[in-house]
């Protein structure tokens, strides 16, 4: 099929708008020839990464596909794994098939704390926010999901391929840290699991090796007396986050915090942990002073730049302002019953 | 660089009937749809998936045709502004468009009238946030947002069922019943604006459709 009605080199067709991310006008394209692979089961997929070095994984290519356009990435080979059946998913850890014994008796208590959500890395973005067990047990998760971008890239878009991408603004991410998220990752010869926290190594950086292939985020279910919250500041309603929170607070029986969790959007190269905010809180009760002390914890080791989104200076203070509203949002969702 | 794959045959069906056409690895499925199939209506905007011109539903989900290569849509089931008519009978929601004015340049509207059809699946009887939140993803160039969120209105009217829809219908008429407050709200004052042929017509059609039902 010809791309050009009236070039005669394809892919020489270029088309002007005013770039999102520069100054001026810059030029957009279709992407530059590639082979498209398109494996059915992972191990497939991941030999497929073995022999093809460079080769990209495509997921929902709500990220990949527009960095293509703009050939500001141009892989040669990519491996669309959305014809992989059984990627997307949610489910409780108890219901998983390769532990159906032991499930059956641990199926007889009530969701106890420790209890996961496991999701399919292929699982789209709305499937995540409209979840009632995502919504119920992991509230920070939902929320970040369903600020994503608009209908039509939630439709499309993975939790997968939110958490490879690895953009420090992206709000998946956020959440995945602040919850403590793990990664079940595949390669041609073995599968190990990754911390959310070991995940994130720069921007656009993972500590994936090629040829592995992440297929499924396990997610602790919030413990009783526990609430949580992801509130984000951004430009119109489509953008990554100038600033994004996301808070997970579990109450003790004194009403003091027994547990904190506090990450950043936007504030660093990677999603960040506000590890010093989440310790002013931590053992004791949540007065409007303390919390606005935290915040102010939060915003001091922030590693906010001056970017499109924002200058430092105006993102420190909105790092204070998201982590007061996360947190006062997190405890007033706790019930103490 | 590796020698680029041959183009590969996609099997779609799209508004009901079956398409097969030849696509390269890196052919968008809005050009697929465009050049190959011939189904023009679905439009290209900006290109980077920021506009929304070029939404369509894929397999019952509303998504942008140039963030999807055409060879990932092989098999699916395709919804395009093309499809929403049914002959010469307008969709309800196209009708609602043409009646509140939904549409200035017209760039935009295949997308809208798409991720309307999408957001009344999910929401029949959306607020205006809902709405507002529902078309964040298609951009109007002309800013016409006014009147395409009045014309989702309307057409969430026209679709709801019937027993809430003589209620609903109800609304609207008892407010034009009292012309006598000129003043009146700012809701009803365009659907003054319009009088004429527009909106003769589109009762007639209104009439039409509850013939039919």
């Amino acid at each position: 099929m010809r791309l050009s009605r009236s070039s005669s080199s394809p892919s020489k067709k270029t088309y002007l708008l005013w770039g999102p991310r520069t100054a001026g006008s810059i030029s957009i394209m279709i992407p530059r020839p590639f082979e498209l692979h398109t494996p059915t089961s992972i191990s497939e997929a991941a030999n497929l990464l073995r022999e093809l070095k460079g080769a990209k994984v495509l997921a929902g290519g709500q990220s990949l596909v527009p960095l293509m356009k703009l050939r500001l990435i141009s892989p040669a080979n990519l491996v669309d794994i959305g014809k992989i059946p059984g990627l997307s998913y949610i489910r409780r850890e108890e219901e998983d098939g390769g532990e159906k014994e032991r499930g059956a008796r641990r199926r007889r208590r009530a969701a106890a704390p420790g209890d996961r959500l496991l999701i399919g890395s292929m699982t789209t973005h709305h499937e995540v926010a409209a979840s009632p067990s995502v919504v119920g047990g992991c509230r920070p998760l939902s929320e970040a999901a369903g600020r994503i971008g608009d209908r039509q890239v939630r439709n499309r878009g993975t939790i997968g391929g939110a958490l490879c991408h690895a953009d420090p603004a992206a709000d998946v991410p956020t959440a995945a840290v602040a919850m403590d998220a793990e990664f079940r990752v595949v390669g041609s010869s073995r599968e190990r699991t990754i911390k959310a926290k070991d995940f994130f190594k720069g921007v656009n950086r993972t500590s994936l090796h090629s040829g592995e292939i992440l297929v499924e985020v396990r997610v602790p279910v919030l413990s009783p007396r526990s609430g949580g919250a992801y509130v984000k500041l951004a430009r119109g309603m489509n953008d990554l986050a100038t600033i994004g929170v996301a808070a997970a607070i579990t109450l003790g029986e004194d009403g003091a915090c027994e547990q904190v969790r506090l990450a950043l959007a936007g504030a660093g190269p990677t999603p960040v942990r506000a590890a010093r905010a989440e310790e002013v809180l931590t053992g004791r009760a949540p007065t409007d002073e303390l919390v606005a002390e935290a915040a102010d914890e939060a915003a001091g080791m922030s590693l906010v730049v001056d970017d499109i989104r924002g200058s430092a200076e105006y993102k420190r203070e909105m790092v204070k302002v998201y982590v007061r509203r996360a947190v006062k949002q997190s405890l007033g969702r706790i019930s103490l019953g | 660089m590796s020698m680029p794959s041959p183009p590969k045959q996609v099997n779609v069906t799209v508004n009901g009937r079956k398409y097969s056409g030849d696509a390269e690895a890196r052919t968008l499925l809005v050009y697929f749809l465009r050049e190959e199939l011939g189904l023009v209506g679905t439009h290209v905007g900006c290109i980077v998936g920021k506009c929304g011109a070029c939404s369509v539903m894929l397999d019952g989900r509303l998504v942008k045709s140039c963030l999807l290569f055409a060879q990932q849509a092989d098999g699916a089931e395709i919804l395009t502004v093309e499809g929403l008519a049914s002959g010469q009978e307008l969709h309800p929601i196209q009708e609602a468009f043409w009646e509140q004015h939904g549409l200035q340049c017209g760039y935009c509207t295949p997308g809208m009238l798409l991720a309307t059809y999408s957001l009344l699946q999910d929401v029949p009887d959306p607020s205006e946030e809902e709405i507002r939140e529902g078309i964040s993803g298609n951009l109007c160039m002309c800013t016409g947002y006014v009147n395409i969120v009045r014309a989702i209105k309307a057409a969430a009217q026209k679709m709801m069922p019937p027993p809430q829809k003589a209620g609903r219908t109800k609304g609207p008429a008892a407010a034009t019943a009292g012309p006598t407050s000129t003043s009146s709200s700012s809701s009803s004052s365009p659907s003054a604006r319009q009088a004429g042929p527009l909106n003769s017509r589109g009762r007639s059609k209104k009439k039409q459709q509850q013939k039919r039902s």
